[in-house]
């Protein structure tokens, strides 16, 4: 992690109190030590958690623990491929609906739009849970349970996804650039693909990482609708380790190790693009 | 983070100014030699799978909930009697209050804390900046199940780590999942666990907006960082803090997961001591086959929602024009 530092001036991190400092250290002792905690456990086997003073060092039955997630559910490799291809789609199909209905909102004028909008603000309000029922009759007679397209179909779009493009594709291309397209000839079509795609092609990813976790730990919509369990995502198949009498803390903690791996290691390569995301998106004043 | 000033070279205003666009245009900023007719093919996808996977589903849950709709058995039409027999159930109050403190109980500390960390973030010569920010976004990327997973287990009776520490300090260990209030701080841990980094952020990015020169101009009068904080951040945060309030709100009394998770079922403990609404509704729905009073649940979640979401707004706009 590198710091920008002006040339010819000392740093000046004393100016910043230590305290700071100690609150920060603090907070990342605090957002990292879950993670740990869940490799400590896996790593030392259930009787670390029933030790006073705890564990608190990695052990050496970390791959004897994980064969036992796999004994517990040997489908779990498949659940992980199941859930990065649901993402996958996911969040390809909802940055593209956003951004054509996004520049749509943002550039383009046509009767109703005001009210097109303030609709798909509004619909961001309603509880997403509140439909969940005739959703899951709807899946249902579409033939869907049990499969993925059951993720996936009602998650092609999004109302947020449609409301946050608009604000960046408002925030990032100047009207004068497409007026200038189109003054060349360019219709409306080759102005969004020649002009606004190359712009926004940094937010868009980050949309798409979005989509992509919040797709990944999706938990009750697939508990719904995937049962059967050679055909499961990641999030479903580590609660299935949870159904025995005695909570084996181990065989838990080693699946949601599993589940979370690979997050932690997309994160370590884009978290700080998400970082300027999730900045460029808030509300400022 | 400040842009360094570009106005130095501008060009001389030119004597053609373009003609102003008529009144009442739909779209204000559109840019209009474009053909805005096509803007209904770009928006129709959206509208398409938004009407019959988002919205219909909504509109049909608030017509089964004026049934007595068995997904197994019969489906008869009943009027209101699901919102009367809701009125009246204890269960449904019981979550009612139990959402609302376990809202509560997260909401402010996360707050204060996000602000907070935000302010710290904000100071001109932080080292390792980059580091910092990135580090407080790693708690909001990981599943809630995990997460749930593990504090469940810090939190346990005998053996948490947390109760290990209370012990440690000479207090009778809590029970964090029979005790009600105790319970709702352990849920409210995990959701501002979860939150504070990723908010800390939002208002990071808000506090890089104000202009620098109102700050300047506040120390040339001689204000303490204090009371610059008071007068010219806060103020500076008022949107901000509206806008997290009432997302914090929608998300927060739809919390369902950390209770589901903490007492592995969707009764919400052994006497539902932290049986949320949307848990309740589940718990309607899929354990207890009553379609109609599920959906009735969603509708009055969805009001408490909308409701609280306007105090918010005025209580917050309130608040900010007050300190003015």
């Amino acid at each position: 992690m590198t710091t920008i530092m002006t040339p010819n001036k000392k740093p000046r991190w004393h100016k910043v109190g230590v305290g700071s400092y100690i609150v920060l250290v603090l907070f990342t002792l605090l957002s990292i030590f879950p993670f740990y905690w869940m490799f400590i456990v896996a790593s030392n086997g259930t009787e670390a958690v029933s030790k006073v003073p705890p564990t608190l060092l990695p052990g050496g039955r970390f791959f004897t623990v994980i064969s036992h997630v796999y004994e517990a559910a040997p489908t779990f490799n498949q659940s992980l491929l199941n859930t990065i291809y649901v993402g996958t789609i996911v969040a390809v199909a909802q940055v593209f609906f956003s951004a054509i209905a996004g520049f749509a909102f943002a550039k383009l004028n046509f009767k109703g739009q005001r009210y097109l909008v303030l609709f798909v603000i509004g619909t961001m309000m309603l509880p997403s849970q509140l439909g969940i029922i005739p959703l899951f009759m709807l899946i249902g007679q579409m033939g869907l349970l049990n499969q993925l397209g059951a993720l996936i179909i009602p998650a092609l779009v999004t109302a947020f996804g449609v409301f946050w493009m608009r604000q960046i594709i408002d925030a990032q291309i100047p009207n004068e650039l497409l007026e200038a397209a189109s003054i060349d000839g360019a219709g409306v079509f080759r102005a969004f693909w020649g002009i606004v795609v190359p712009i926004i092609a940094q937010s868009s990813f980050v949309l798409g990482l979005f989509s992509f976790l919040a797709t990944w730990n999706d938990y009750l919509w697939p508990l719904l609708v995937l049962q059967d369990p050679n055909n499961l995502t990641a999030q479903v198949a580590v609660n299935q380790l949870k159904s025995s009498y005695a909570i084996d803390y181990a065989l838990n903690m080693g699946g949601a190790f599993l589940s979370t791996a690979p997050l932690l290691i997309l994160f370590i390569l884009v978290g700080r693009r998400l970082v300027r995301g999730v900045m460029d998106g808030a509300v400022k004043g | 983070m400040t842009q360094p000033a570009v106005s130095a070279k501008r060009k001389p205003a030119s004597p053609w100014k373009p003609p102003k666009p008529p009144k009442k245009l739909n779209n204000p900023n559109a840019v209009l030699s474009l053909n805005g007719k096509w803007g209904y093919l770009f928006i129709a996808p959206f509208f398409f799978m938004f009407l019959l996977f988002g919205l219909a589903p909504i509109v049909y849950s608030v017509y089964i909930a004026f049934f007595n709709w068995d997904p197994l058995g019969t489906q008869d039409f009943i009027g209101l009697e699901n919102f009367q027999l809701l009125m009246e159930d204890p269960d449904f109050w019981l979550a009612m209050s139990n959402t609302f403190e376990i809202w509560l109980l997260s909401t402010i500390p996360m707050l204060l804390m996000s602000i907070g960390l935000a302010t710290i973030l904000h100071r001109q010569y932080l080292k390792g900046s980059t580091f910092w920010r990135t580090i407080l976004l790693v708690p909001n990327i990981t599943s809630v199940l995990a997460v749930a997973i593990v504090f469940g287990q810090l939190f346990g009776r005998d053996f948490g780590m947390i109760n290990i520490v209370i012990g440690s300090l000479g207090f009778p260990h809590i029970d964090f999942i029979e005790d009600s209030f105790a319970s709702h701080v352990a849920i409210a841990t995990m959701i501002v666990w979860r939150w504070a980094g990723y908010n800390a952020l939002i208002f990071l990015a808000a506090m890089l907006a104000i202009p620098g020169e109102l700050y300047e101009s506040a120390s040339l009068d001689g204000a303490s960082k204090f009371k610059q904080f008071i007068y010219v951040t806060l103020p500076g945060l008022r949107n901000t803090i509206t806008f997290v309030l009432i997302v914090g709100t929608i998300g927060g009394l739809q919390v369902f997961a950390e209770p589901l998770f903490l007492g592995s079922s969707f009764s919400g403990g052994d006497a539902g001591q932290f049986k949320t609404l949307t848990l309740y509704l589940f718990d309607r729905a899929f354990v207890g086959g009553q379609w109609g009073y599920a959906a009735a649940i969603g509708i009055m979640i969805t009001v408490v929602v909308i409701f609280v979401s306007i105090i918010n707004f005025f209580l917050t706009k309130r608040i900010s024009s007050d300190t003015k």
